[in-house]
């Protein structure tokens, strides 16, 4: 691609503005994905009495429009993403209220929304558009006399995992929980209600510990791996010293055919079998640049809701790729999570082309500083 | 608000011009400094993230390459390539297999992946020729996507079936118990359920046990006395026509049961065919009036509490009336004897009047001594405990004498006789293999002067009493004869009887016991129609202890020595010992 620097397009403009390096990053997260999608799924498919392709055939019918959608996003300007969050986020949160009363129940849980030949899983939809909305609130807050915005910020964080809670989605809630408070975090909360949110965090995963018998389970499974099935993490542990430094070679490995969730939520672990060490590093080094590009590229930025919303966004991402990764290695107790990009999950990709959208957009260069 | 400036994406920008961020709108007061607060608090996270992500790139660095999760590996390595056996083996006191847990493969089916049922099922019973062809074909064609062809393969049948090549059967690994000496061992070792839980012999009693180790389990029991002890005692059996008998090996020094036989038995490989007859233990859980053989305790009683010497004597010339019943002999002397000749000849009269001389406390004082009266322990749960009388009159008292009126396990008799004869020591009973030279402390029961006489007593029996029939020439064998009349109704019967003889060898510095009852045996033209232990249990002991004794290094010696004939010779009587026909 390119484009002569005179070139007044939008394309043109949007080429030589956006963080190049960050695109790079995400378009070989993708193909990384693309190929692990191909090498995982037809396994996954074929146990479950599925046709080998279905997985991949959905996937690849997905990434053009995520990628799509990726590109439009990050075409707009700041003012525009704050506009099209607003109305996502009013529109997330509308579908995802309707899940209670027209919802699928999967693993019980009432997630999803059917529509011909997909379910929608609105959550995910709420995750970046409410970044972006919580960040508009929170610099709104300080960029203005007697505002409220943080305690609107508050309210909807309250409406928001509420919601989530009673899907129930905890792990969702947990991660907009951290990305909301990061983001109040960089908003200049007094270190005083910081310490406090770190605690109250802390007593509210000791308490879902304590009242819900599955993440009792979850941990106690972590904390002694002898007393419970840790069947799964077993395998992907397996997994990734079957692949050691380079790998058995895509579509060689072995733990695809006896992890339930290979293609989803286990696919670093297929990563590790069939790709190796070297490919892994690469891999979290992707997610790290990605991540920590953007933050430097937000230091030199002059509009707070930007730093506000970009920083979200990218904890958002990063803190999903984080948990994923480090259960499969168990670092931490396994949490379904899908890793970014690369896992199999409609409705995440989606979203994710919608985040990330929002993240270049807001992440390319401008010259002007303040509110626009 | 301000409006976009169009500078923004100035087309003619120097590559490299970086113009000053805040150049275009110089910030003042809370706005720049919360917009510094934000980006040094930025800092803190990507600091955070970092961190994060260099642990995670450690991590996969240490469970790839330096194998940090080696542990966990081991585990499932450990659970993959040696398969989890739930069940530790079974072996005998020489390491033989008893019992093992071997993996076998069972045949399903996926219906919706069989292409051509007619085809497959009429090819799979071309191998399996037990299954129908019908309800193969209807497994086929069943809308499931699993159905049970055969359970537990052999690896014949299994090479057979992957050959056909038919797709969409696939094969389940399951786990089988084993016994590969098969009838030998089986009230032993006993079997388990379907789902590798203990239901009958060790396989019940140490259940827990077995689930839990790796480690065999190592038995007392020794194969090859099982082999000599089955062989004998069925051909008794057969040649009496007899319901059934038991057989019983213990070391007197230890207490451990080297041979444990109960017949009919049955095979714990296919138990479930076998009738409650063949699974019933005669041997633990069968209790019976023992008959003369409980006269070994009767006059160990006598000795023991000197109530009675090795010169007294008893008037055996009138039969004894009790009730409407009269204590006869079966050998009548009709004349004084001694405690020897009571006991050579198995003299009830004479008997009756020792318990009788030494009263009802003393005799249940010493039975209970000898573990007689109380449920006797042992790693199984087939266990029969005595019936013993309540209250404990004077007629029980005479009854007891000659092995009547209290029913004892086979068990209880090997292990008390051990005592009497191996100084007066009750060892506990075990199934359990000691370590080598291990001699357990036991509990002292009986004086060694006691159990000397007793010794002597018992070779008597042998060399010129009931039990000549037993005699091996050389290893000096002591013992007792019993022929019990069996309770039926409400009567004894004399035609169905249970003979035994318990035999201990070598007299001199006994180390084995060995017993046989054999269940209503009918007379024969071999025994001259007797039906009588004499005739019936002896001779197999004899026979047993010839086949056992150089397999355990015991050495035939002559039983004319001067030593040996000072150890264990008495003079019964002063009368002319008379020959009797076996008791």
């Amino acid at each position: 691609m390119s484009f002569a620097r005179t070139d007044q397009s939008l394309v043109a403009r949007w080429w030589w503005t956006v963080d190049r390096w960050s695109l790079l990053a995400i378009a070989s997260l993708i193909g990384i994905g693309a190929l692990l999608i191909m090498a995982a799924s037809p396994a996954v498919a074929e146990r479950i009495g599925l046709d080998q392709l279905h997985f991949a055939k959905r996937h690849f019918a997905l990434l053009p429009v995520s990628i799509g959608i990726l590109f439009v996003v990050s075409l707009q300007s700041p003012r525009n993403i704050r506009r099209l969050a607003v109305v996502g986020f009013i529109i997330a949160i509308a579908l995802l209220a309707f899940t209670f009363v027209g919802g699928v129940e999967i693993k019980g849980a009432r997630r999803w929304i059917n529509l011909p030949g997909f379910s929608l899983q609105p959550s995910e939809f709420v995750k970046p558009t409410f970044a972006v909305v919580a960040a508009w609130m929170f610099s709104e807050h300080r960029n203005r006399e007697n505002s409220k915005g943080h305690w609107y910020a508050i309210g909807l964080y309250v409406l928001v995992v509420g919601l989530l809670i009673k899907q129930p989605d905890l792990g969702m809630a947990v991660v907009v929980s951290a990305v909301w408070f990061t983001q109040f975090f960089l908003a200049g909360l007094r270190l005083f209600w910081v310490a406090a949110g770190v605690g109250a965090g802390a007593a509210g995963l000791v308490g879902a510990y304590i009242m819900l018998p599955h993440v009792t389970s979850r941990i106690d499974r972590f904390l002694h791996p002898q007393s419970g099935d840790s069947y799964q993490v077993d395998r992907s542990m397996d997994a990734f010293m079957n692949g050691g430094l380079w790998g058995r070679g895509p579509g060689e490995g072995t733990v695809k055919g006896w992890l339930p969730d290979a293609h989803a939520d286990f696919i670093f672990a297929v990563a590790g079998e069939e790709l190796g060490l070297i490919a892994c590093l690469v891999i979290v080094a992707l997610f790290a640049f990605v991540v920590l590009r953007g933050f430097s590229r937000l230091l030199q930025e002059g509009n707070l809701f930007v730093v506000l919303a970009a920083t979200g966004l990218l904890v958002q991402f990063g803190l999903q790729a984080i948990i994923n990764m480090a259960s499969s290695l168990e670092l931490m107790p396994t949490k379904g999570m899908t890793l970014p990009f690369l896992s199999y999950g409609g409705s995440s990709l989606l979203a994710l082309g919608l985040g990330m959208g929002m993240a270049l957009a807001l992440t390319r260069k401008r010259f002007t500083g303040g509110d626009t | 608000m301000k409006a976009q400036q169009p500078l923004d994406d100035n087309p003619c920008r120097p590559r490299h011009f970086k113009p000053a961020p805040c150049a275009p709108l110089p910030m003042e007061g809370p706005a720049k400094q919360s917009l510094e607060t934000s980006h040094t608090r930025l800092i803190v996270t990507a600091g955070l993230f970092l961190l994060a992500f260099l642990a995670i790139g450690i991590r996969l660095v240490d469970v790839t390459v330096l194998k940090g999760g080696e542990t966990k590996l081991a585990r499932t390595a450990r659970t993959v390539t040696q398969p989890q056996v739930s069940r530790a083996d079974i072996v005998d006191r020489n390491g033989v297999l008893l019992a093992t847990t071997l993996e076998t493969p069972s045949l399903f089916a996926n219906p919706k992946q069989v292409a051509n049922p007619q085809e497959a099922a009429r090819k799979i019973v071309s191998v399996l020729p037990d299954l129908s062809e019908g309800e193969v074909l209807a497994k086929l064609t069943s809308d499931k996507s699993f159905v049970w062809l055969k359970r537990r393969l052999t690896p014949r049948q299994q090479f057979d079936v992957n050959r056909l090549g038919i797709p969409g059967l696939q094969f389940e690994r399951e786990e089988r118990r084993v016994y590969p000496k098969g009838n030998l061992a089986a009230h032993v070792v006993g079997y388990t359920g379907i789902d590798n839980k203990g239901l009958a012999g060790v396989e019940r009693g140490l259940d827990d046990a077995l689930h839990e180790r790796r480690d065999p389990i190592k038995l007392s029991i020794d194969i090859r006395l099982q082999y000599i002890l089955r062989d004998e005692v069925q051909k008794q059996i057969d040649d009496f026509r007899a319901k059934g008998g038991m057989g019983l090996i213990a070391d007197v020094r230890t207490g451990e049961i080297l041979s444990m036989i109960s017949l009919p038995d049955f095979d714990p490989n296919n138990a479930g065919a076998a009738s409650p007859e063949a699974i019933f233990n005669r041997a633990t859980l069968g209790v019976f009036e023992m008959g003369s053989i409980f006269k070994i305790f009767n006059t160990a009683m006598a000795l023991d509490t000197k109530t009675a010497t090795m010169t007294s004597g008893y008037d055996a010339t009138k039969a004894i009336p009790i009730g409407k019943y009269t204590i006869h002999d079966d050998h009548p002397q009709r004349r004084w004897l001694t405690v020897p000749e009571i006991f050579q000849y198995s003299s009830n009269i004479g008997s009756v009047k020792m318990a009788l001389d030494a009263g009802i406390e003393k005799q249940r004082d010493v039975l209970t001594r000898l573990g007689l009266t109380r449920m006797p322990t042992l790693e199984l749960k087939e266990i029969g405990g005595p019936l013993i009388p309540s209250p404990w009159r004077q007629i029980n008292s005479m009854t007891i004498a000659f092995g009547h009126g209290m029913s004892v396990s086979p068990l209880q008799m090997i292990n008390a006789t051990s005592a009497v004869v191996n100084g007066g020591i009750l060892h506990q009973a075990t199934l359990l293999k000691h370590p080598d030279d291990y001699i357990p402390a036991g509990e002292k029961v009986l004086s060694q002067q006691t159990s000397e006489n007793m010794r002597k007593l018992m070779r008597l029996v042998v060399e010129k009493g009931t039990g000549e029939f037993a005699n091996a020439p050389g290893y000096l064998i002591g013992g007792k004869t019993g022929t019990a009349e069996k309770v039926t109704g409400k009567s004894y019967a004399r035609k169905a009887v249970l003979a035994s003889f318990v035999g201990v060898f070598p007299m001199n510095d006994p180390r084995y016991v060995v017993m046989i009852s054999i269940d209503e045996p009918h007379g024969n033209a071999k025994s001259h129609g007797f039906i009588t232990a004499g005739w019936v249990a002896a001779p197999p002991v004899g026979r047993v202890v010839q086949r056992m004794a150089p397999l355990l290094g015991i050495q035939p010696v002559d039983e004319n020595s001067p030593e040996i004939r000072r150890a264990l010779v008495i003079d019964s009587s002063g009368q002319q010992g008379r020959k009797v026909a076996a008791n």
